[in-house]
């Protein structure tokens, strides 16, 4: 990321709880598309948006603790490093967190 | 941790290894051959005779090579083709120097050298180096540094595989020729293709596959090839790769130039002999073995694969080398000193890009008194050739259509005496079926190609007590090549167990995560109260893990169970449930209202004309349930456009009831003999939206002439003379067809009603998730449905009935949640493309 230029930035996205338990929503934040997952014990993924297969909405997707199922075909990612465990291109990941306001906190670029 | 401390002991110091009073294997080239004829040696004891040392130019494990083109194609992952991982290396004590070229023998100290600078002592050896892409000479096909040309590619190797797709799935990349039509060039075409390149084979023989068949089948080989979207020029040379630093086409003898963006080269394969000239081996076309595999005149090398030439022979396919394999084995190890590979007849049964091959012998007849059989149906891409000489099967070509392959390949391979009619070589003519050919079939015959399996494998393996196809399958590995003798594989475990295949456990569990079937989960479920699929995974998942392929399934399944029991985890759900309606590929959904029966009025009508053009609706389509589909509505809009529509939802997304299907019925038909309308009606008013295995679809026809196709649906109800009711189940006209089975014929439209749900709740409760009726109802039986559904023989009817009364009365139209969203940001868009509020940096 860092040969593109991009500096390491953090962005508040606002209340964590905006993601319900066990869902994901998307975020547009300095014009990347970013889903962030919100697992059933409280902590917090994100990955990018669109599914590298045929641009599915990841963020649509059904969630365990380890990964996410893409609604379109049914790829799935590793929540954490964005690996597809059934052979498709990874996503990017993305580094996010609950602040002392529960205010999620994603950071981009840098990464 | 106990593999570390068992290591640890077994070889608690370097004083184990010196103590080793074991020769030493060496074997060079980690490829299917070489890590066959070790797998084979250690079948014989071999880890007891020798310390085994391997070298493999390439730096991974051993994989199936076949597999690449599924690869490239991208229904096979590359991970999930390989044979030996490199654990299987360290579990059976192998070094490996993966990644390291052999580059020299000295036979007489008996040492290798290799690229790393290591000098490794044998007492015996053996050469498996398999072959590599011919490239043939033309203009262009190296940059001016001597490195093959950006955007040329061979096709032999994981990482040729890997750089191709690449490649083609570069975004400029438009357009691929492949050089060459064989069975190698076919499958990387069809392989780029589905990146949605354009691609053009160039052949220069008269017609594909010539080494396998004649020029009529190549005609008709050509048809099916063209049908992908393949272009096919034969009889044409490339004399030249263009473009300066990397690809930009191909100049042809004789025809216009092609302009490309790369070039896969498939022009015929080489034996790698460079290693065993360097040392001294002899070779001639390839390395020459005698009939132990023992290199010419060396008493401790031994060579096997691609790389060999056996009495004038050499190969370029598996199903030799499984043989070689294990004669190779017999002699290194003693097992058996009297053993001989006479050479292999090839007869060969492939896919190629989707078309199944099957040939052997003679391509066509030679002598006068041939006899020549020919069936040729290119519309269906079908073609056979049988040629006989002497009442004996000499030669056959079959492409498209392999029924009769086990008994055509037996009927060669032992020269068979063949049926007076001749037509019965190549049709079932109503005599032996199919389950008697694989009782009929030799124990030797090969069932799979790929990798060397016999039925008498096969049949071994199921007494050994892998009863299951798939088991049978993990076990001899038959099935995972090509795939093209699946169904034969079936026949044959089916066969050897004699009726007595077993299920894989997992393959009865009703969801992945869970390891318990349908009516162990339902009674675990009732018996720890549990209510919500957290609960569930908390409670009966292994290590308490929740598992998101099992998440839909178990919600379906608990709100059948416990109806307004049931406490509902919206993230359970999959997207279609969270927000009802159908998600598209573009990440839209489709709105579909309720339309009892397919019976509609005016203000509906207007309503969904007023809706369709405030948002702007792309397509609106009529529904083969009858009903109007609004498709391309953005997520964030499905509130207001159910409010603006105000009609409950037709369900047309979820795993549950969707339609009832009618025709005009008896107030307007002349034909018609009962109200199927109002029935219709009837039933989905009463059925609608509820949960089901599967989605169900339902049809009421007024008379026999079924214009509502009642005898494909779910349930599929049929008004007869005489004011009676025949009620079909277990019907599907989809990918699947079958013609529903009559459950019960009744009086009255109230039967019809109470039968329908009875039916319908004992396959939700006894169906596996996701198993549409026209399977579950065969696999109970119609006969064990009708006793337990309309003779009550097992006396839970009412039971059944107050289940799905239950279901019933909790029915809530979904739509309802418009006004008050379930969850934060339920209606959301999950694809931002500008819709969000940018969030500021900080
Ligand atoms: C895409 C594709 C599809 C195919 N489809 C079919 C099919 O459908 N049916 C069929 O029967 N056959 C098929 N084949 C052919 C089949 O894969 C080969 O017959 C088989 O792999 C030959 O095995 P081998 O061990 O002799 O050679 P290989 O599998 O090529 O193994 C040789 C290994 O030795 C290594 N090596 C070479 N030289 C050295 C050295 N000096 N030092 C160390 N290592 C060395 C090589 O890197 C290679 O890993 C296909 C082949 C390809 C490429
Ligand atoms: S778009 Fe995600 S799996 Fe196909």
């Amino acid at each position: 990321m860092s040969a593109t230029g991009a500096a390491a930035a953090s962005h508040i996205l606002g209340p964590v709880d905006q993601v319900p338990l066990g869902e994901g929503r998307a975020f547009a934040v300095d014009g990347e598309q970013v889903a962030v997952f919100r697992l059933r014990d409280g902590t917090v993924r994100a990955l990018a948006a669109v599914c590298p297969h045929r641009g599915g909405p990841i963020a649509d997707g059904t969630i365990d603790r380890q990964q996410v199922i893409c609604p379109l075909h049914q790829h799935a990612f590793d929540l954490t490093s964005g690996c597809s465990t059934t052979g498709a291109e990874p996503l990017q990941a993305y580094r996010v967190s609950v602040d002392g306001e529960q205010n999620l906190v994603l950071e981009t670029g840098g990464v | 941790m106990t593999s570390v401390a068992e290591r640890a002991q077994s070889r608690p110091d370097g004083r184990a290894r010196s103590r080793d009073s074991r020769r030493r294997l060496v074997v060079i080239g980690n490829g299917m051959a070489g890590a066959r004829a070790v797998e084979e040696i250690l079948a014989r004891g071999g880890a007891e005779q020798f310390s085994i040392t391997m070298f493999g130019d390439e730096p991974y494990g051993n994989y199936n090579r076949i597999m690449l083109s599924h690869v490239l194609s991208g229904e096979e992952s590359d991970a999930d083709i390989f044979l030996n991982p490199l654990s299987w290396y360290e579990d059976n004590g192998i070094t490996l120097h993966a990644g390291v070229r052999a580059d020299r023998i000295d036979r007489f100290a008996k040492h290798v050298f290799s690229s790393d600078g290591r000098v490794t002592p044998y007492d015996t050896l053996v050469i498996a180096t398999g072959s590599r892409p011919h490239l043939p000479p033309m203009d262009g096909l190296y940059t001016p540094g001597g490195s093959v040309k950006p955007g040329v590619f061979g096709f032999r190797t994981i990482d040729d595989t890997r750089k191709m797709a690449e490649h083609a799935r570069h975004d400029h990349h438009r357009h691929a020729v492949v050089i060459g039509g064989g069975l190698l060039g076919l499958e990387a075409a069809a392989g780029l293709r589905s990146f949605g390149l354009g691609v053009d084979v160039v052949h220069s023989g008269g017609h594909l596959m010539s080494a396998q068949m004649g020029p009529d089948g190549g005609a008709v080989l050509r048809r099916s090839v063209e049908a992908l979207g393949i272009g096919v020029l034969t009889g044409s040379r490339t004399t030249a790769v263009l473009g300066r630093d990397r690809v930009t086409g191909v100049s042809l003898r004789d025809r216009p130039d092609i302009d490309c963006d790369m070039v896969v080269v498939a022009a015929g394969i080489r034996p790698n002999v460079d290693l065993a000239v360097l040392s001294g081996l002899p070779v001639e076309r390839a390395i020459v073995v005698d009939d132990r595999l023992r290199v010419q005149d060396e008493d401790h090398i031994y060579a096997v694969g691609e790389c060999v030439q056996h009495r004038g022979e050499v190969y370029g396919l598996v199903a030799p080398l499984w043989e070689q394999a294990v004669v190779l084995a017999n002699h290194v190890t003693g097992a058996d000193t009297s053993a001989a590979y006479l050479g292999s007849r090839t007869a060969t049964k492939l896919k190629v890009a989707g078309v199944e091959v099957a040939s052997m012998g003679l391509q066509g007849p030679e002598l006068d008194t041939d006899e020549h059989i020919v069936f040729s149906e290119p519309s269906r891409g079908v073609f056979k050739s049988i040629v006989v000489r002497d009442n004996k099967m000499v030669g056959a070509t079959l492409l498209g259509d392999s029924r009769k392959v086990a008994f055509l390949t037996q009927a060669y391979d032992r020269g068979l005496p063949l049926p007076e009619e001749r037509l019965g070589l190549m049709f079932d003519l109503g005599t032996p079926g199919e389950d008697v050919g694989v009782a009929e079939l030799d124990d030797d015959a090969q069932v799979c190609n790929c990798n060397g399996v016999s039925k008498k494998d096969l049949a071994a393996a199921v007494r050994g007590g892998c009863a299951s196809v798939s088991g049978a399958m993990d076990a001899t590995r038959a099935g995972k090549g090509c795939g093209s003798c699946k169904l034969l594989v079936k026949q044959v475990v089916e066969w050897a167990a004699d009726g007595a295949v077993e299920e894989d456990p997992a393959a009865t569990y009703y969801v992945p995560g869970i390891p318990l079937d349908k009516a162990a989960l339902m009674a675990e479920i009732r018996k720890r109260g549990l209510r919500s699929v957290s609960a569930v995974f908390h409670a009966l998942a292994p290590g308490g893990a929740e598992d998101a392929k099992s998440k839909m399934g178990l919600a379906s399944l608990l709100k059948m169970m416990l109806a307004d029991q049931y406490v509902d985890e919206r993230d359970a759900r999959f997207i279609n449930d969270r927000v009802h309606a159908n998600i598209q590929r573009d990440g839209t959904f489709s709105v579909v209202p309720q339309m009892k029966g397919g019976v509609t009025s005016v203000q509906q009508l207007r309503r969904i004309a007023d809706v369709a053009e405030k948002y702007n609706v792309p397509l609106i389509k009529l529904t083969g349930g009858q009903r109007i589909d609004l498709l391309g509505i953005p997520k964030e809009d499905l509130p207001q456009v159910w409010a603006d529509l105000d009609m409950p939802s037709g369900y047309a997304y979820g795993k549950s009831f969707r339609t009832v299907k009618t025709c005009v019925g008896k107030d307007f038909c002349r034909y018609g003999t009962g109200d199927s309308t109002k029935l219709g009606v009837e039933i989905e008013s009463r059925f609608q939206g509820i949960e089901s295995p599967a989605k169900l679809k339902l049809a009421v026809s007024g008379c026999p002439r079924n214009c509502a196709e009642s005898l494909v649906k779910d349930v599929g109800v049929v008004a007869v003379e005489g004011g009676r009711w025949e009620i079909y189940v277990g019907g599907a006209a989809g990918a699947h067809i079958r013609k529903g089975d009559l459950l019960a014929t009744v009086d009255s439209p109230e039967e019809v009603k109470v039968l329908t749900g009875r039916f319908m709740q004992y396959y939700r409760e006894h169906a596996n998730w996701l198993e549409r009726t026209y399977a579950f109802v065969p696999r109970v039986g119609i006969e064990h449905l009708r006793a337990v559904i309309v003779e009550d023989a097992e006396g839970i009817a009412a039971q059944l009935d107050a289940a799905m009364q239950a279901s019933v009365d909790s029915y809530v139209d979904p739509w309802s949640e418009r006004v008050d969203p379930l969850t934060p940001g339920q209606f959301r868009t999950s694809l931002p493309l500008t819709v969000l509020p940018q969030v500021p940096v900080r």
